[in-house]
């Protein structure tokens, strides 16, 4: 594994190395949020989408990622967010409204 | 109404004081009425690469504190009498001054001047925020280094927030030779990350050293650095200007040297 990787890094330019590098550090730096804005956006989902169905609280995990794309693309952030459902009786209710 | 620029660049020793010294210069040539002012409180640099450090009597801090009138600490160019410097502090700090000082300063100064050029300290502390508080416009200088351009960013991003009209970008101190060899960023790829508009390429030029040195500025010189320079100035004051195409010309250059050493 190592020799593989240290050999094919030897084929990208240290130039396109810096530029991919940089993309990937700028855009996690610009999609810095605050712990506050990150919790409080948090909560503020879980309250939305309780009032459809019932989530796994405790389960439930939101971060600011960067999105895979095509190669050559600019990378894109997206609020990644797994909302585990407690139950398939809450979905059935919610259908029949 | 003068404009005031601010030059700026988040990481030091990219070249703000080179370029703050070669852009005014070349803005004095074109005719305009200019001022330098060297906001880097405590590490004053602006004087030495014009070649004014021995004509220092009154400086930025003793203008701000009413120790004397702008037009006493104002020191005129060796070489063209309408361009002044405003020289730093070498005592004080930057808590010396305030951005609601800097700009009143700036504002007097746009009644007399054309333009009005801020030599920014590197950081994102203080200093920079006195020395952005007046500005109309920026240049953030950067070189085509990781380092370099991720400071880049975070300046562009803050100076966003605190509504600087126009920003523009000098990529500074191109190696094309690396940069075709494909171990140097270009000054697309660095466009491309930053997404703000170009101003100007200045190459890796050892004249600059050289101007240094001997304290005057090389803008409009026979030199690749001498007509990037002038091409950023006239970009500022709305001409349309070509990209120079390095690539070709370090061959005219390189002839023409030759030539000369013959």
């Amino acid at each position: 594994m190592g020799f593989f990787s240290s050999f094919f890094k030897s084929d990208v330019k240290s130039g396109e190395n810096a530029k991919n590098r940089l993309k990937v550090a700028i855009t996690s730096d610009r999609a810095v949020c605050s712990p506050e804005i990150m919790e409080q956006m948090k909560n503020e989902i879980i309250q939305v989408i309780s009032k459809y169905v019932e989530i796994d609280v405790e389960g439930l995990d939101i971060k600011v990622k960067q999105m895979e794309l095509e190669d050559g693309a600019t990378p894109v952030n997206a609020v990644m967010a797994n909302i585990p459902i407690k139950g398939s009786r809450n979905f059935r209710r919610s259908q029949q409204h | 109404m003068g404009e005031v620029i601010v030059i700026t660049s988040g990481k030091g020793g990219v070249g703000k004081t080179t370029t703050t010294a070669n852009v005014g210069t070349g803005l004095a040539m074109m005719g305009k009425k200019v001022v330098l002012i060297d906001t880097d409180i405590g590490l004053r640099n602006l004087d030495v690469i014009m070649g004014l450090e021995n004509r220092i009597v009154y400086n930025l801090v003793d203008v701000v504190e009413n120790n004397c009138r702008i037009k006493q600490a104002l020191i005129k160019d060796k070489r063209y009498p309408n361009l002044y410097l405003l020289p730093s502090a070498q005592t004080k700090d930057k808590t010396a001054v305030t951005p609601e000082q800097m700009k009143k300063l700036a504002d007097e100064l746009k009644e007399e001047f054309d333009y009005i050029l801020m030599d920014c300290p590197a950081g994102i502390e203080q200093g920079f925020k006195n020395a952005i508080a007046g500005a109309d416009r920026a240049l953030v200088v950067t070189t085509p280094e990781v380092s370099a351009v991720r400071d880049a960013d975070r300046i562009i991003g803050l100076l966003e927030a605190n509504e600087i009209g126009q920003t523009h970008l000098i990529v500074n101190r191109l190696r094309v030779d690396m940069v075709k060899s494909g171990d140097m960023m270009s000054s697309d790829d660095v466009v491309e990350i930053l997404a703000v508009d170009l101003i100007g390429v200045v190459p890796d030029d050892e004249h600059i050293v050289i101007s240094a040195n001997n304290g005057e500025p090389l803008v409009g010189s026979d030199c690749m650095a001498g007509q990037a320079y002038m091409n950023i100035c006239k970009r500022i004051v709305g001409e349309q200007v070509d990209f120079i195409d390095f690539e070709a010309k370090k061959g005219l250059f390189q002839k023409l040297a030759s030539i000369l050493k013959k």
